[in-house]
């Protein structure tokens, strides 16, 4: 069950405005039966070129009846050039929301104005102004939803998902071979999106990596022992054909194994004391002693 | 849900008293708890909470009761003895469990069929294995009628076939396919298992297993005044299965998991229960739907019945009421505290209205304002009158709002 608002249901059961104006100045109509939704909406105007009257016809669900009639009340009152500021989200706000699966009623609602619009400037001869100017494509064949529809909803409403699109336009929601095309259409609009500074949703500020805690002296200490047994006297060795490695530090003691040829070198006490641990009293400190565990 | 406002326009003035608990007509989507299961079932939630493994007489208690209860099922079904039975978490996981469990028993054979009118459970499994599994899948189509072309099936089986599996009755619709027919079918020309879903049929249509072809065959709880979450399979004796759940010995080691013990009390109720009140689904509940079926085709003008008139579930009708939608027609019939449900596109939150219709080639125009309404043993001859009073009325006020009356003129 769809979780509708109590105003959504107010204009369901009391539709406002239902019929058609007599004499209309202009009739939009869009979807139709087989879509499952359709809406003619009409309008005509006062002397001062205001909405006087508007009236909808509609065949569709809940939120489809409600929409239509919830925009005959907002554009009543209006001059043309107001009305047409009017978004599906101004009125999916003045229903108190509706499910996002349902925001394609808004849409349509937004659409039919539109049309009634262009039929309104076109019966007086007159040039449409530019925002009415769309020969755009049709993108999805199965709900013939153009590409301007589209744009617009991913504009306003900051889609960021095909099923976005579809729950708001319905394109997409058959077929699926458009899908490819929305993608496209998504990244072209929030290419600009990004460029007006609109970020996504689901980018929100990552939280800051976890501080790297700081290492005491002891810990700096040893830090510089392995570097120095691995770089200083590892590669040395390991140019003879042995190795060493790091066992444990005790205090100042360190305790390492030779490995390779140097495990078996009968030299190997004078590469402990005479190399290894000079190396190691040179850079760290006089008193380290170097223990050498046998494997 | 209902809330307080006033309908509008006073299109629910002057109307028969509203029956007290409102008006349930959507026993396809699920059934109210018989009180009986419900009595039946709840010791085992409480103080007889015993493991049916266990070797002590707790578990012994248990054991007692799932094995009555696997008893109760077989005798609904028709069953040779209740190894046959396999309790499983209800109807979805009972099909999941057929198709798929065949398929892993016959690794070498990599085609399906199934028809276009299943229910998600099948049909979603069928298009899942054949899109992503490597699986070959034939849709039979079906008539206007709702009903399958035996001579498609025969040309659509194959040796490599695994499993056949057809409905015994559809949810929307109530149409009834001649199941032992397809199943000669199947079994004359081919190897492959026969699955039969009977989670609409089970408690509506008599089966018998023992006179059958079916080898699995579905059923769920909720469908039939049990609980949600529970079901069976049938598995005929010597076909092959391998299980989805591995794990524990438990269902012969079809099913594996802890039993849930008072949820197998309760299908074994809730199937008694069916088997006794199986002649009154049949008597009873058909002359309340065909009264519900008939005024409203009568004193409703364009619309019509989708599917044949018969063979058909005694408790199914689905109606078309043409130049309307069927999201608003059940909200208004909600407000007047009926339940029913609808092939529309736009109560399911999908854009297309339902396949069923669909594939009965339905045209999108009506099947937007479909309406089923699924009765019970529950409903009574009050509750059809008040209906009948209520939906002209609903109808009416929607069509006042449509676009399309001009084309309603010329219709």
């Amino acid at each position: 069950m769809w979780n509708y608002s109590d105003k959504v249901y107010e204009h369901f059961m009391n539709p406002k405005n239902v019929g058609e104006v007599p004499d209309a100045d202009g009739v939009g109509e869009v979807g139709s039966m087989a879509c499952g939704d359709a809406l003619r909406l009409s309008f005509k105007l006062d002397d001062e070129g205001k909405i006087l009257d508007a009236k909808f016809q509609t065949f569709g669900c809940g939120s489809a009846i409600a929409s239509s009639s919830v925009l005959t009340e907002m554009i009543k009152g209006k001059t043309l050039e107001e009305a047409a500021k009017i978004t599906n989200e101004l009125i999916a706000e003045e229903l108190g929301g509706l499910p996002r699966e349902k925001m394609h009623c808004s849409v349509m609602g937004r659409e039919a104005l539109e049309a009634a619009m262009i039929d309104y400037y076109q019966k007086q001869g007159r040039e449409l102004p530019c925002h009415l100017l769309s020969e755009s494509v049709i993108i999805c064949h199965c709900f013939q939803v153009n590409k301007d529809t589209i744009r617009e909803a991913i504009l306003t409403n900051h889609l960021e998902e095909i099923e976005d699109v579809t729950n708001f336009t319905k394109a997409g929601g058959g077929c699926t071979d458009c899908h490819h095309d929305i993608e496209e259409l998504l990244r072209d609009c929030w290419h600009e999106l990004e460029e007006q500074g609109v970020s996504r949703k689901d980018q929100a500020p990552r939280p800051a990596p976890a501080p790297v805690p700081e290492r005491s002296p002891e810990e700096q200490r040893l830090d510089k022992i392995k570097v120095i047994l691995e770089q200083d006297i590892g590669v040395a060795l390991r140019n003879d054909g042995g190795d060493i490695e790091l066992i444990r530090v005790d205090g100042h003691q360190v305790y390492v194994r030779l490995t390779g040829t140097c495990a078996a070198c009968p030299s190997s006490q004078a590469t402990i004391k005479g190399y290894v641990e000079a190396q190691l009293r040179e850079h760290i400190g006089e008193n380290i002693e170097v223990i050498e565990v046998k494997s | 849900m209902a809330s307080n406002n006033t309908p509008g326009g006073g299109m629910f003035d002057n109307l028969p008293q509203v029956p007290e608990n409102g008006v349930y007509m959507d026993n396809n989507a699920t059934t109210k708890v018989a009180p009986e299961v419900v009595e039946a079932m709840l010791p085992y939630l409480t103080e007889q909470f015993g493991n049916p493994s266990s070797m002590h007489s707790f578990g012994a208690h248990a054991g007692h009761a799932v094995s009555v209860a696997r008893q109760q099922v077989a005798t609904l079904l028709g069953a040779r003895t209740t190894n046959e039975i396999v309790f499983t978490g209800g109807g979805s996981e009972s099909d999941n469990l057929g198709i798929v469990g065949t398929l892993r028993a016959f690794p070498e054979r990599k085609h399906l069929i199934t028809t276009a009118v299943e229910h998600p459970a099948v049909i979603g499994l069928v298009r899942e294995l054949a899109k992503h599994q490597g699986y070959d899948a034939t849709f039979l189509s079906v008539t206007g009628e709702g009903l399958i072309d035996l001579d498609e099936l025969r040309q659509a089986l194959r040796h490599d076939t695994a499993v056949v599996s057809v409905m015994a009755a559809n949810n929307e619709t109530g149409i009834v396919f001649d199941v032992e027919q397809i199943g000669r079918m199947v079994k004359e020309h081919s190897e492959a298992v026969f699955h039969v879903d009977a989670v609409q049929a089970a408690g509506k249509l008599p089966l018998n297993m023992q006179e059958s072809t079916v080898d699995l065959l579905s059923i769920s709880g909720h469908k039939l005044h049990g609980p949600k979450g529970v079901g069976a399979l049938y598995v005929r004796q010597g076909t092959r299965l391998r299980p989805l759940i591995v794990g524990g010995h438990q269902e012969r080691g079809r099913r594996a998991g802890t039993e849930n013990v008072a949820s197998c009390v309760a299908l074994g109720t809730a199937c008694e229960l069916a088997g006794s009140m199986l002649e009154h689904e049949n008597t009873e509940v058909r002359v309340l739907r065909n009264r519900l079926e008939e005024r409203l085709l009568m004193s409703v003008e364009d619309c019509h019945r989708n599917g044949a008139a018969e063979p058909r579930l005694p408790n199914t009708t689905n109606i078309s009421f043409r130049f309307i939608e069927g999201e608003g027609i059940l909200l208004l019939l909600d407000r007047a505290g009926i339940a029913a449900s609808s092939g529309s596109a736009c109560t399911s939150g999908s854009l297309e209205p339902s396949h069923v219709l669909k594939a009965m080639g339905v045209p999108f125009t009506s099947a937007h304002g479909s309406i089923r309404f699924s009765l019970s043993r529950y409903n009574t001859v009050e509750e059809i009158d008040y209906v009948c009073a209520v939906l002209p009325r609903i109808v009416e006020r929607l069509r006042a709002i449509t676009p399309f009356n001009e084309q309603r003129a010329t219709f």
